[in-house]
């Protein structure tokens, strides 16, 4: 099967490819280091689990983070410039009426920065065809029953806008803080595979 | 070269559709790379969002020195329209010149008794 990034023939092709390049002058080794570092430097589904945290505790925050999250990440110190230029981001959040669910059917784009490097499921060709076709088949295989009242969106990004789900926040967590709150967020509740 | 490819332009090109149009993507096979996914080709859907304007993908792949830059559309498509079943919405993130308007399309799908999903779904 052809659908994984993660073997380690792939690992070496890459090995070679920047070998090639540092060779024909096109990059340094200490450029793509550099450029490796800020990528990933901090990159983890942490980042994501306290923006979900933030808008579950502060409706002014959520409003501004749906209409334009590119221009509310800097309020709890995040941005999506730390690759080679700022992606655009855009979070779509889940409600008693729609679930969302997140995929990449081209290749495996994914926002990074807020997630971390992505699971190997995510980049798998069995999710990257299914979930655009049966969503609601693919979310019960992951544990995750939407009712059939519930609509579902699956957002393929297919080009520069990278997404996040914003899940629903679960009940009787009225009294937990923040920090609290974003431990209850998984990787998986970003991606719409989990509830939250 | 007078203007960077490698940031978004905002002025590259005025947008021909707004959120709520409906539209439809072209029916293309190109033999190079593209952003407009198979499953998705000859469909229609409706924008729900312009995203900006950025350098067209299959520009950027064939290393052209000024890529076309176009806005970007996020359109969402009925499961309906694309697999012929399934009650739930696909949403793509498509440039502009992946896409047309209905009113053109709405001759062509008189005139196309070879769509199968419009033959298929009712």
């Amino acid at each position: 099967m052809s659908g994984t990034h993660a073997g380690n023939p792939v690992a070496a092709r890459v090995r070679r490819l920047e070998e090639r390049l540092v060779e024909s002058g096109h990059v340094t080794d200490e450029e793509l280091d550099s450029i490796l570092t800020r990528v990933l430097d901090g990159a983890s589904p942490l980042n994501g689990a306290r923006i979900v945290a933030h808008a579950w505790s502060d409706a002014g925050f959520r409003e501004r983070l749906l209409a334009d999250a590119n221009r509310a990440l800097p309020e709890v110190g995040l941005s999506m410039a730390g690759g080679l230029q700022e992606q655009r981001l855009k979070v779509v959040a889940n409600t008693p009426e729609r679930h969302n669910v997140l995929v990449c059917t081209l290749c495996s784009c994914y926002p990074v920065a807020l997630l971390g490097p992505s699971p190997s499921w995510y980049k798998s060709e069995a999710y990257r065809s299914r979930v655009v076709r049966e969503p609601r088949a693919v979310l019960a295989e992951f544990g995750l029953d939407v009712p059939a009242e519930r609509e579902i969106t699956v957002w393929d990004s297919s080009a520069e806008s990278r997404y996040m789900v914003l899940p629903r926040r679960p009940e009787g967590t009225e009294e937990l803080s923040e920090e609290q709150l974003a431990e209850l967020v998984t990787r998986e509740g970003l991606i719409g595979t989990a509830a939250v | 070269m007078s203007e960077s490819a490698e940031q978004p332009q905002p002025s590259a090109a005025a947008p021909h559709f707004a959120p709520g149009d409906r539209v439809r993507t072209r029916a293309v096979d190109p033999d190079r790379h593209t952003r407009l996914p198979a499953y998705a080709r000859g469909r229609t859907g409706r924008v729900l969002a312009v995203t900006g304007c950025w350098p067209l993908a299959d520009d950027v792949a064939q290393r052209c020195a000024e890529p076309r830059v176009e806005p970007v559309y996020t359109v969402a498509f009925a499961a309906r329209d694309l697999w012929g079943e399934g009650a739930h919405e696909v949403t793509l993130d498509l440039w502009q010149s992946y896409l047309e308007p209905t009113s053109s399309a709405g001759r062509a799908e008189t005139a196309d008794p070879s769509d199968p999903v419009e033959e298929a779904s009712t």
